[in-house]
This record gives structure tokens, sequence and C-alpha cells, in this order.
């Protein structure tokens, strides 16, 4: 019998980024609040000071701020024809664990979608008709559009502390920004952080053959800032330790650095580390959740916690997991493209060229994650999809982000991978080498998904989710496309050495190296009920009170970091309960 | 190292903080290390490995990082400490991943570990079978092989030739990436002694604050790089 907690008025599951953001919200409504986190309390000090951080090993390599699967996982396989295996270890993505979540330890790449990706199938189709979409593709329109957003977008902006240059200012291009943005209201926070050496050869390489360099946008501060809930951050100093690490100076954007220590300060919210959420309890007539339940770690024991409204927060693997546990939409089944629970699961779709230049000293230690500059002249509103054979685009960034040596040591092709020579080419290329990166859009397809495994179970005895995803070949054919653009702007760089690293056409899913952790759908927002998990509001269209943030809600993934995008969807999502839900509880459509 | 002038020293920081490091229970080891020099490798006691598998890495690693050339190797870094302080952590026993049945080791390797072996234990197996083939092909187990025949016996392991069972086959890939670990993670791990490495490739270590040199470009970084524990090299 699971102990019963004091019913709240909203709960909820997952202390990261868009719990966070909705717990300031909601707190500021006066609401009793709860926030369940699974893994500890995180905070910059004591868990991310200096010198302790700096630790390539125990972060970088052992991935310590990350959830251990031996804790929760999931089982891959890349067809319906193969046995899915657990994810044992982590390699492909990394989901975070603990108080502010994976926006712990990001890179702040923190990015709007293109007004187009918002709504891309109406996109390809009136500017090239609905028989260029492959047929197992489910490519989508947002139900909210780029212009609703883009008050959302901005106040993430504001909160989170983002450094960029504007390029599209209420439709007026500005010099120096990026010109094929959507427009936004006002220029950013602060200014673009300033650029290293590799960034500006690659600006100025790209500048020379027509292209738009502009400076990444940053949740990096580039100075001394204060966000609308008292919170400050201090400039980076390009420590070089941002991906995968906490950020020791208050300058990285982070639910920690924006949010936490106001939200913290309020007596109508709480949270509850070691909390680990099983299911979201339902009404007897399903219509509703009643509260959710939850392992209580301390005391070895399953609580219920009431709530009126539960907010499943988490990260997008967990959310889907929760939601197929509890029986939250119905399973998507690729046989019948029936159910929307766990459909159009989506990743991202990278690739880049390595350059080597004896002569030259990039001091690769100083950066930060989202340094550097960046081209979108290859992005999803630039290119002729009927004449090229694929639907996406991606951007281009070069930058130092990290030069720790275990996992940044570059060296080019051909290289012993041990011995004197490999021992010889340490010394030689370590600092010598840049690279150019692409960042690609993923669609969605009636192929890749998620459902729960037949065979393995974690630790409460809960099936684990299983992931059915292979590369498609339309990403592909876009990734090499991208590799047959950036080659001629690499080589006109002459380098003493490049090499390309692009999925070839037919590459199959390697679960094993880091990708990204950018795994978005699975409870995505649709205009009817049938298509997705989620409505316009992120609100779970079979049961009016439960709300779903995240990237779980993305319809495809978009050509950009998703935060931006997931920030932007938080801040509406909450605006819709303040102004909507709250005074007439029911379905907002 | 002098401090080049403009550069204002960080041992002042690092003295008037040593209390708070102090408590992170790595700067007393780190001391003692500087204070005196450690016992040779042949000398250590190893905490996981047997004498016969702790030979096995010390032949293993000189070849990996041989001690010839510029810079040190993997014996000079002390990397067989690293690993065998890995052997007995978390890493070794497995505690973070995923670990529960059924196994199929045999699975296509993209699919990634699917040993029911932790590392310590692919370790342990995987020295046994591949000394038990370099008997067979090489009349001798890995230690008592000449320097070119135990860069044979490598090249062969690491091209899946010898023949492993799938629930060790990673055991080169692990060793490979253990060694270098070693080589590079901070000194506090047992490896990289006296952070010869980073100042071999030019990596300051745990500096971590370089907001000037954002800016200047093409030019060589001066300082030598400093330990967690605040040790300098």
């Amino acid at each position: 019998m699971a102990r019963e907690e004091k019913k709240k008025d909203v709960v909820i599951v997952g202390l990261g980024w868009t719990g966070s953001i909705i717990g300031m919200e909601l707190a500021q409504e006066g609401l009793e609040i709860v926030a369940l986190e699974r893994g500890e309390d995180r905070e910059t000090v004591p868990d991310f000071k200096y010198p302790n951080m700096i630790d390539e090993l125990r972060y970088g390599v052992r991935v310590k701020l990350m959830q251990p699967p031996a804790l929760q996982t999931l089982t891959v396989r890349r067809s319906a024809a193969e046995t899915a295996l657990p994810y044992r270890v982590l390699g492909s993505f990394l989901p975070g664990r603990g108080v502010g979540g994976a926006g712990t330890h990001w890179n702040g790449l923190n990015w709007r979608p293109m007004p187009e990706e918002m709504g891309l199938r109406s996109y390809v189709t009136e500017n090239w008709g609905e028989e260029i979409i492959p047929d197992d593709m489910l490519l989508g329109d947002y139900p909210v559009t780029y212009d609703e957003l883009e008050p959302f977008f901005d106040r993430f902006e504001r909160v989170a502390g983002i450094s960029g240059q504007a390029g599209n200012i209420n439709g007026r291009i500005v010099a120096g920004g990026n010109p094929f943005e959507g427009w936004r209201s006002r220029d950013y926070p602060m200014p673009p952080m300033p650029p290293t050496y590799d960034s500006t050869k690659f600006a100025d390489a790209a500048q020379a053959m027509g292209y738009h360099p502009f400076p990444a946008p940053a949740g990096i501060a580039s100075t001394a800032y204060v966000n609308e809930y008292g919170m400050q951050m201090g400039p980076c100093n390009f420590c070089g330790f941002c991906e995968r690490f906490g950020c020791y100076q208050y300058s990285k954007s982070s639910p920690q650095t924006a949010i936490l220590d106001a939200l913290k300060r309020k007596p109508n919210f709480s949270y509850r580390t070691h909390a680990e959420v099983l299911r979201v309890e339902l009404a007897e007539d399903g219509k509703t959740a009643t509260g959710v339940t939850y392992y209580d770690e301390s005391a070895q024991e399953e609580v219920f916690q009431p709530a009126d409204i539960v907010v499943l927060a988490s990260y997008q693997l967990n959310n889907v997991h929760l939601m197929l546990l509890s029986g939250i939409g119905q399973p998507y089944d690729p046989a019948t493209g029936e159910g929307v629970t766990g459909k159009s699961y989506a990743y991202q779709m990278n690739g880049g060229i390595s350059m080597f230049f004896k002569e030259d000293i990039f001091n690769p230690f100083v950066g930060h994650g989202s340094n550097g500059q960046v081209i979108d002249d290859f992005a999803i509103n630039q290119i002729d999809f009927g004449a090229e054979g694929f639907i996406g685009g991606s951007y281009w960034r070069s930058g130092t982000f990290n030069g720790q040596p275990i996992r940044s040591m570059s060296l080019p092709a051909g290289t012993p991978s041990w011995g004197p020579d490999w021992k010889a080419a340490i010394k030689e290329w370590y600092g010598h080498a840049m690279s150019i990166g692409s960042h690609g859009s993923h669609m969605a397809y009636k192929t890749n998904h998620l459902d729960l495994d037949p065979t393995y179970r974690d630790r409460h005895g809960r099936p684990l989710m299983r992931m059915t995803f292979n590369w498609n070949p339309n990403d592909l054919r876009m990734n090499q496309f991208m590799k047959s653009k950036m080659e001629p702007l690499a080589e006109s760089m002459t380098p003493d050495v490049m090499q390309s690293g692009f999925k070839d056409i037919g590459a199959q899913y390697d679960v094993r190296p880091y990708q990204t952790t950018h795994n978005t759908g699975g409870h995505i927002m649709s205009e009817s009920p049938a298509e997705g998990v989620v409505n316009r509001y992120s609100q779970v269209w079979g049961q009016h009170n439960i709300f779903a943030t995240g990237a779980g809600n993305f319809v495809q993934n978009t050509q950009y970091n998703p935060t931006g995008l997931v920030g932007g969807l938080a801040y509406w999502t909450a605006d819709a309960i303040r102004s909507q839900y709250l005074s007439n509880p029911r379905p907002l459509v | 190292m002098n401090e080049p002038p403009g550069f204002p020293s960080r041992r002042s920081f690092l003295k008037a903080s040593a209390a708070t490091v102090a408590f992170s229970g790595i700067a007393a080891t780190a001391q003692a290390q500087t204070a005196e020099p450690p016992p040779p490798l042949e000398d250590y006691e190893p905490e996981y490995f047997t004498a016969e598998e702790w030979a096995f890495i010390l032949a293993a690693t000189a070849r990996l990082i041989p001690s010839d050339g510029e810079g040190p190797g993997a014996i000079e870094a002390r990397v067989p400490v690293f690993i065998d302080r890995q052997m007995v952590g978390d890493y070794g026993s497995a505690d973070d991943w995923y670990m529960e049945g059924p196994h199929d080791a045999a699975a296509d390797p993209l699919l990634g570990w699917q040993s029911p072996l932790p590392p310590a234990q692919v370790y342990r197996e995987g020295i046994a079978a591949f000394d038990a083939w370099c008997e067979s092909e090489h009349g001798g187990i890995f230690t008592e092989l000449a320097p070119d025949a135990q860069d044979a016996a490598l090249t062969s392991l690491q091209k899946g030739d010898v023949g492993l069972q799938p629930e060790i086959r990673d055991f080169f890939t692990i060793l490979l990436q253990n060694t270098k670990e070693g080589y590079f993670a901070d000194p506090m791990y047992g490896g990289n002694h006296g952070m010869q490495s980073w100042v071999y490739i030019g990596f300051p270590g745990a500096r971590a604050s370089f907001r000037e040199w954002a800016g200047r470009h093409d030019t060589p970084y001066p300082l030598g790089p400093v330990s967690i524990s605040g040790e300098r090299a």
C-alpha cells in the first residue's frame, strides 16, 4: 500500500528546464506546487565548483552527471525484424539526471526554429506538392505557428540569458546577424561572445564564397546579466568545460543560473529529490489524472502524490515511457498507423569536416559550448527540396568548444591508433586542428518509434521502453548534400590535411559514439487526438489536467538544437495554463 | 615554471583554497606524490590485478604508448596504476551500466556493450585468453615475447584475429581506451604522472580561465598545466 502525501494543486515530474519554468510561472499564481526529481539536488556551489568540476575523466568520459543505465535505460533495435537489446552503456545520447536535468550539462546552443519548420508540411506542399514527400515520412505542421510563439521565444531568451546578434528584427535585416532567421521582436539580451581563431578563419572563408556568417546564439553570458527573476549570470571565461559539465561560474544558461534559486525561495513551491515517478494515476473514468505514484528512494517505498494538475516535464524519453506505462494515449502501431504514444520519434543528422594546419595555433582548450561562427545558407528555407531530392537542411558552425585531450584528440586519417606514430602525432597535431560541423534536421517516419519492450525490465519491474530507429535515406541524402557543399569551402581554406565525416547512404544507426542528446517526438503536438498525444497547448488530448512539456512535443525535429523551441513551448504552455485553464479547467481545444 | 609578466599567478589562490580542496580528499595524495617519488611500477602492489596480470598490463601499455622518442610513455605516465585503480572502482564493476540479462554477447557491435561481464572481468578473462593465443601462435605468453612480436600480437588482437569469445571481444578496445584515459586524465587518478602528457601536447589542465585568449589568435599559450589538486608542471 503506497503512502499518500498531502494533495497539491500541481505536481511536476522532473526539475529540468521545463519543470523549472512551469514551476516558477505557476508559483506566481499562488498555487501549491511540488516537483519530483528522481536524481539528486544540484547547485553551482558545491556541486559544480572549481576545480573539482574541471575533471574530464569523471564528467566527460564517465559521464557522472548523466542518467546511469543501471537505474534507467531503454532497448534499441534498427528495425522490427531485430530483437531489441538494452542500451547498457551511455554513448549515442546522454539523458541527464538530477535537478537541472539536461539543462546543466548542455553546450548552450539556443536556437529558435525557422518559421518554415513550424509549418513544414504546408511549406513543402505549397512549394513542391505532396508528391515529393516520401511515403514513409510523417511530415507534419506544428499546430502552433512561429508568429504565435515569438513572444515566448523572446521570453525564454531573456530568462535564460542568451548572447547573440539578431539578423531580423521585425522584418528588418540586421547586418552581422542571420539574414535567414525568422523575425524577432528585439535583439538578444546580451551581445555575442568574441570569436576564437578557428571561427574567424571559417567566417572569412565563408564570406569569400558569398555566404553569410554570424555568431552562434549562445546560452553563455558574454557580459554580467540579471534576468526578470533576479537571477545573476557572470561573463564566461572560455574555460572549455561546457558539454557534460556544470558551469562553475554562473555563466552558462541553466535552470540553476536562471530560475532555481529564485524558485526555491517561493513558499508555495517545494521539491523532492530521489523521487522517481513510476506512473501517472488516472481517475476511474480515465478522463483526468488524480496524481502520480513515485518511488521514495530514502524511505524505499511507493508514495502517491495527489494533485489537480500533473505536468510531465521529464526528459523526452522518460515522458514517453511514463505515458506508455500509464495508459496515456493509445500506443502507436507502425503496422496500422493507428495510435499516437511513441509515434514520430526523431533525432538529428550531423556531419562535418576536420582540417589540419601545421603552422596554425588554435589553443583548443580556449572555448565554450556555443562558441563559433555559423552559416545558415543551407538552411531548410534555402534549399530547393524538389530539385535536390530530400526534405531538410542544416546549419554549419566552426568554433572550439572543448580541447580536453581524452575526447578531443583529432588526428589525420591513417594515423595509427597506438604505438610510436600515434604518440608522435598527438604532439604534432594537438592544437593544430579545427573543424566545421553540419547540424541537420531529422524527419519523423512510420518505422521510427517507441513502445514497451517485451523482455527487459527496470529495477522496479517495469518494462523498459523500446526504441526502433534507423537512419532514413531522406536524411542521409541531406547529409551527403551538405558534404558536397562543405568540401569546397574547406578546400578553399587550404589545410594541410582535411577529412570528411558524413554518414554514407545506407548507414546503420550505431549506439556507441556520441551523436546528440536531441531525442524528439513520441508525444507530439497535433491538430486532432488521432494524430498526436497533446494539443497545441501541450495538453494531453485524453486527460485535460495532464500537460507534457519538452522535445517529446516536436512533430519532427528541426535543423537546430532543440532547447530554444523547448523553452519557448514551455512558456507558451505556462501562459495557456495561467490565462485559460486555471479559471476553467477543461480541454483547451 | 616562472609566470610570464602580466599574467597574475594563481598560486596564491590555490594556496588560499587549499583547505577547501583538502576536504575533497585528493590534495593529500597528490602532494605526497610530489614530495617523494612513487614506488617503481614493478614494486607497486596492484589492488586488482594478479602479479601475472600486472606484468601483462605493464608490457601491453608500454607497447601502446612506448617510452621511446619525445614525450612520456605509458610507463613514465604510470598508466598501469590508473588502470588498476579503475578496475576496483565503479568503472571496473560496471556499477552505472545496465547489466541485466538475457545477454546476446554476439550481437551486432553497433548495438553496443552486450557482454554479461563488467570491464574488470573482461580484463581478467581477456588477458588469459590472449596469453593462451600468444603461446600457441608466438611460442610464449605476451610478456615473454620480443617487442616486435608483442606489437604483432596486439595488432592481431585489435583486428579481431585472436578468436576471443564474444563476451570478451571488446578487450582490446577498452584496454586501449583506458590506456589513453590514464595518459591524459587528471593525475589524481594515478596516471598522467607529473602531468607529463599535458606538458608534452600543450594542454593546460585545470587552469580553466582563458577569457583574454579568445582574441589572441594564432598565438601560443605560455603557461604550463595545473592539476585539480594544485600541482604545477
